[in-house]
């Protein structure tokens, strides 16, 4: 499958798959068909960083560019979704998404269980994450675990663009209200992708690198981060297993309570904030199932419990580094902190 | 030196393999070897295998580590005469330089050309040597051109080789031109007049082996030989819980246990080697096209056709070669290959036995289309 794509390329080239196979998707979000310097239709921009670029062109009306009011849209896409359509909406930044929190926590979230299993909710929210964007600390939240928290949504955050594709066809396919988390450091990152269109079911873990030492369990941009580390600590002699969680609700903590088993040692790595993080909840998962599996304590390798910080050299030390990843495996390799 | 020095050599498994992992030595250093001895077990991302002597000789010097990664055609050690002196090895081994990947044609080219035919998108390789009949491989039921990663290349060095993913299969598009074995070989008729090949020996394993047969007895004129592989189309039985569970399998736990059976050795199975697989599953359409292809020619664990039976009238070359072990179709089948066709069965392999017995395969192959 020698093509390679960037995963900005592999989310449009899912949204056109899919707005082509299907007539119900439609896409709504700011900016996504044109503003932002460009001069309308002719040159819509698609998007704060043109991912939907192209788009409109093919599918007109079915691109729909929202007023500058997240409640109203994110709202408007929930209630198409339980009309019948499968809406895409992109968020831009997740950050906003607490103006719309009744809509998504209260009502997409519970419709399927308020109306007795007989309402449906096919709504796709896609929003991007993380720092290191020099974007400040109200464009960098990794909050990912606050939608986990919420039974009745489902959260998706890929690392790369094979993943975001099948799993991005898989949101739109899916009857269930998704939040498609996107990291934007990650847009550029290349990988190979089918042509053709294919779904990736949730609640399937992978296991990037093989290793017998330790497990280190991550998801979005920290994968490479932990797979950078394992690079490093092979060249020591120690072997380290690498989950990529993928979908974070569904989770697939057999996968990781497996690769526990095998090496006796784990290490989770959250870009999201520590407390109440899915590195805490991976943790606490594998303590109660496989704790005597366990040849020494868990760690956990997150930012710091502050907001992301502005200043570019102190944005850059609170994002966990592979040197931190390793720091924390050769921790438990040495029977832990005490 | 010279002649009197065989090097052994990182070798090349499949279009895309650019290095390997020696895993461990199976001869020691100074023993004497015979023809086809496997020397050195080797790992790549997709799989592993032993790189076998090419000649007979005692192995000098073990050059690579257990453990180390290196390129292909890297040096992992020295094979001579035991009357070669130490420092003609030690000059050889110095003077040794790996050849850059891409700095020959081979590797330079693509690895992978694309056709259309009849409307569908078909990925083949093309490689080999320039003069001769070219051999052309047909994978079996839910495979693709890298079966045949230990084959291909080695072929390749005597003869041209063609190989390509049937319609539904690998990367060409997933839709099947039919799901009877006629549609399926006038494909393989109409693939070769696109890519202008007028005749060829016919390497085919599994389902690929029941298109060979059809295509030998529907257009005799395109097919110099035959070699069926773990062959469908010879006989009535195939493991119906093996094509149900391929079908039907949709995780990685599911498919593991279900790829294991194609092997006599089940650790061959690797994780890359299930995740290539559950890539290809995943693809739109092909869930449905395997279960419809599977139900047409194996439905009930009854093979619907056997053409392989009525071999002796296309009055072809045939060579006929099976894993003891297959657990997917008996190789029991072997005794239905027609009069004259040379029959070999080997133990320690299973359904595939181009993979497992790569060296001994090769040698057959070699010798069919000589």
């Amino acid at each position: 499958m020698a093509r390679k794509i960037s995963m900005k390329q592999a989310i449009n080239e899912a949204l056109d798959q899919e707005m082509k196979r299907d007539p119900s998707v439609i896409v709504m979000g700011e900016d996504i068909v044109g503003g932002a310097g460009g001069d309308g239709e002719r040159d819509a921009w698609g998007g704060v960083l043109g991912v939907t670029k192209g788009l409109y062109a093919k599918y007109g009306d079915r691109l729909m560019d929202t007023p500058l009011s997240e409640s109203a849209y994110i709202g408007a896409a929930i209630g198409a979704a339980s009309c019948g359509m499968r809406p895409v909406a992109e968020l831009m930044f997740i950050d906003f998404m607490g103006v719309c929190f009744d809509q998504i926590f209260n009502q997409a979230a519970k419709f399927k269980y308020m109306f007795g299993g007989k309402a449906q909710t096919p709504v796709v929210i896609r929003a991007m994450v993380g720092a290191g964007f020099r974007a400040a600390a109200q464009h960098s939240q990794m909050l990912t675990p606050m939608f986990t928290h919420i039974p009745g949504l489902k959260v998706v955050c890929p690392s790369t663009p094979y993943d975001t594709k099948g799993l991005l066809i898989q949101a739109i396919r899916d009857n269930d209200p998704v939040i498609f988390c996107e990291h934007k450091n990650l847009y550029g990152f290349e990988g190979e992708v089918p042509e053709a269109s294919y779904a990736i079911p949730f609640g399937e873990a992978t296991v990037v690198r093989e290793g017998k030492h330790a497990s280190i369990v991550s998801y979005g941009l920290m994968v490479h981060r932990a797979l950078d580390a394992a690079a490093a600590l092979a060249k020591e002699g120690v072997e380290c297993e690498v989950v990529d969680l993928r979908t974070l609700s569904p989770m697939d903590i057999d996968t990781v309570i497996e690769s526990v088993e095998k090496t006796g040692r784990l290490i989770c790595v959250d870009e999201a904030s520590p407390r109440c993080s899915i590195a805490a909840d991976v943790s606490a998962q594998v303590a109660q199932r496989a704790f005597k599996a366990l040849k020494g304590p868990i760690e956990m390798v997150t930012p710091p419990h502050v907001p992301v910080p502005f200043s570019p050299p102190l944005e850059d030390l609170y994002i966990p580094s592979a040197a931190q990843v390793a720091a924390a495996v050769k921790r438990v390799m040495a029977g832990g902190r005490n | 030196m010279g002649a009197a020095i065989t090097p052994i050599l990182m070798p090349k498994w499949g279009l895309e393999m650019r290095q390997g992992t020696v895993t461990s030595w199976l001869v020691e250093e100074g023993a004497d070897i015979a023809v086809g001895t496997p020397i050195v077990e080797v790992e790549t991302d997709k799989i592993s295998s032993v790189v076998e002597s090419p000649d007979p000789g005692r192995l000098r010097r073990r050059l690579a580590q257990e453990g180390e990664t290196l390129p292909v055609k890297a040096l992992l050690g020295v094979m001579a005469d035991a009357d070669v002196p130490d420092a003609a090895i030690d000059a050889f081994v110095a003077a040794y330089v790996v050849p850059a990947a891409g700095a020959d044609d081979e590797s330079a080219a693509p690895a992978h050309a694309f056709v259309e035919v009849g409307g569908l998108r078909v990925r083949y390789a093309r490689r080999g040597a320039e003069q001769g009949v070219p051999v052309l491989f047909l994978h079996g039921f839910g495979g693709d051109l890298d079966n045949w990663l230990f084959n291909i290349d080695v072929i390749g060095e005597f003869a041209p080789v063609i190989a390509l993913d049937l319609p539904g299969h690998g990367q060409s598009t997933p839709r099947l031109p039919g799901a009877a074995l006629a549609d399926l070989a006038v494909f393989v008729e109409r693939f070769l007049d696109a890519i202008e090949v007028p005749r060829a020996h016919v390497v085919g394993h599994s389902l690929g082996a029941a298109i060979a047969a059809r295509l030998a007895l529907d257009a005799p004129a395109r097919v110099a030989s035959l070699a069926l592989l773990n062959g469908a189309g010879l006989g009535p039985e195939i493991n119906a819980a093996y094509i149900e569970g391929f079908v039907g399998a949709a995780s990685r736990r599911e498919l593991k246990p279900v790829v294991e059976q194609l092997f006599a050795n089940p650790e061959l199975v690797s994780r890359q080697l299930l995740d290539d697989l559950l890539k290809y599953k995943r693809l739109d359409g092909v869930a449905e096209l395997l279960a419809q292809l599977g139900a047409a020619q194996f439905g009930g664990g009854r093979q619907a056709e056997q053409p392989g039976r009525e071999l002796a009238r296309a009055g072809k070359p045939v060579l006929v070669v099976w894993g003891r072990e297959d657990r997917i179709i008996p190789a029991e089948h072997a005794a239905n290959a027609p009069p004259g066709a040379t029959v070999h069965v080997f133990d320690g392999a299973g359904h595939m036995v181009m993979m497992e017995k790569a060296g001994d395969v090769n040698a057959l192959l070699r010798r069919h289309i000589a």
